[in-house]
């Protein structure tokens, strides 16, 4: 963990983060604490929103350098935007995880930023897609990310089960975030969550004393 | 000069790696442990049971390098010896835990092993202590390891005040498995210790005995 901060300080604001992305039964949800800080000593930012619209039902959560990901994320909007009205229909969630995977794996000298890609479109429904810091792009249920996920590795496999309903997945979500700030130093705040499926997006904001609580608190 | 590269087993110090629980119920207590010893990338010890009795009815957990771990408890088992023919007793749990806490703070610089102790003691029933880096402190439940990073999530999430003996065994195996599942130094398999009033039983779970999860 300590290879985390050493490298934000050359790179500026960093996220420490958590962030998580799980598919259930005809749609997904995206989601991120909102704390931003400079080598794990001050918060620069309470409420930094980590979700980012890059397409009406795409979502992406920027984990790693919040510069170079804002950076990465801009330069696919236009892309992606570009592409949709080339194609005369929204772009597939694929096709904004390979955009974006295409700007990590050509600069990956350069930048260090990883992403989640969620999203729906007609071809292939509810999607989540993962871009690691290399430039790796794999396709997976359910998938965190950021410094905070260590702590929840073990209770995401316990407790994701495919094809959950929406409210049984946003609290699936809500509580892992929630345990994760609960352990990471470097994620707080409140819990941003978005919604998508094929009828629209719906963003959840979860403030810090609306969070689940567990016995130990 | 490329000459073949020495094994990593000849330079690496040996590390138990690993994943460590101990958490106490009414009447008593369950340790858990995986069961892999790493030597840089290689494990020269897929059956290592990590769990090392102090006393009859006092265990405690190893973790960090193994060498350090275990002498640190033969040192204590030695001295839990000698200490309960002079109170002529069995000694308590918190004075195992004080001596290992001893060795732990006196020779903190030198020293890079974990031991969580625990046990059964007829004055305050089941106790689990931490006893990491010298300090001393009396927890309902304690995870330690490289592969206790991944479960503190779960285990913040399901550990529930006044569970019964089968519900903890149970919690332990889980959070045992869930470990080993993600951390590179953990693996092979579990080894559970469950000390009440009764005695003291140990148990093997073998890997493919042990409960999976969604993806598996």
């Amino acid at each position: 963990m300590e290879k985390h901060y050493t490298d934000s300080k050359v790179k500026g604001v960093s996220t420490g983060t958590t962030i998580l992305a799980a598919i259930f039964d005809g749609g997904v949800v995206i989601g991120s604490d909102s704390r931003a800080s400079i080598g794990g000593e001050y918060v620069s930012s309470k409420t930094i929103n980590k979700v980012i619209q890059v397409h009406d039902r795409i979502f992406c959560c920027m984990a790693g350098s919040l510069a170079d990901a804002q950076a990465v994320i801009k330069s696919a909007k236009s892309h992606l935007s570009f592409h949709s009205v080339q194609m005369e229909s929204p772009p597939l969630v694929i096709a904004a995880a390979s955009v974006l995977k295409e700007l990590c794996y050509k600069n990956k000298d350069e930048l260090q930023a990883g992403f989640l890609t969620a999203g729906w479109d007609s071809k292939k429904g509810p999607q989540v897609y993962v871009v690691s810091l290399g430039g790796m792009l794999i396709s997976q249920q359910v998938t965190i990310g950021g410094s905070g996920s260590t702590y929840i590795y073990g209770y995401v496999d316990a407790k994701y089960k495919p094809n959950m309903t929406r409210e049984e997945c946003l609290q699936f979500a809500t509580n892992a975030l929630a345990l994760a700030m609960g352990r990471d130093n470097v994620s707080g705040g409140v819990a941003h969550l978005v919604v998508i499926t094929e009828k629209g997006v719906e963003h959840v904001v979860v403030p810090g004393d609306k969070l689940p609580r567990f016995n130990d608190e | 000069m490329l000459g073949e590269a020495e094994p990593q087993w000849l330079s690496e110090e040996v590390k138990t790696g690993t994943t460590i629980i101990a958490i106490e119920f009414n009447g008593g207590v369950v340790l858990g442990s995986d069961s892999r010893v790493s030597a840089g990338e290689s494990v020269v010890n897929r059956v290592m049971n990590k769990l090392s009795p102090l006393h009859d009815k006092i265990y405690c957990a190893l973790s960090g390098s193994a060498a350090d771990a275990q002498t640190i408890a033969e040192m204590v088992n030695y001295q839990l010896d000698v200490h309960s023919m002079e109170i002529g007793e069995d000694p308590q749990v918190r004075s195992a835990a004080t001596l290992v806490k001893n060795i732990s703070y006196k020779y903190k610089e030198e020293l890079s092993a974990h031991l969580i102790v625990a046990g059964w003691d007829r004055r305050e029933g089941g106790q689990v202590f931490a006893t990491l880096k010298g300090l001393l402190t009396r927890q309902p439940f304690a995870v330690g390891g490289s592969g206790s990073s991944y479960v503190y999530g779960f285990v913040d999430a399901e550990y529930r005040k006044g569970m019964n003996k089968k519900e903890c065994q149970q919690f332990v195996v889980n959070t045992l498995s869930l470990a080993m599942k993600r951390d590179g130094s953990s693996g092979g398999v579990a080894y559970l210790v469950t000390i009440d009033e009764h005695g003291t039983e140990e148990k093997v779970i073998l890997g493919n005995d042990l409960p999976t999860f969604f993806d598996q």
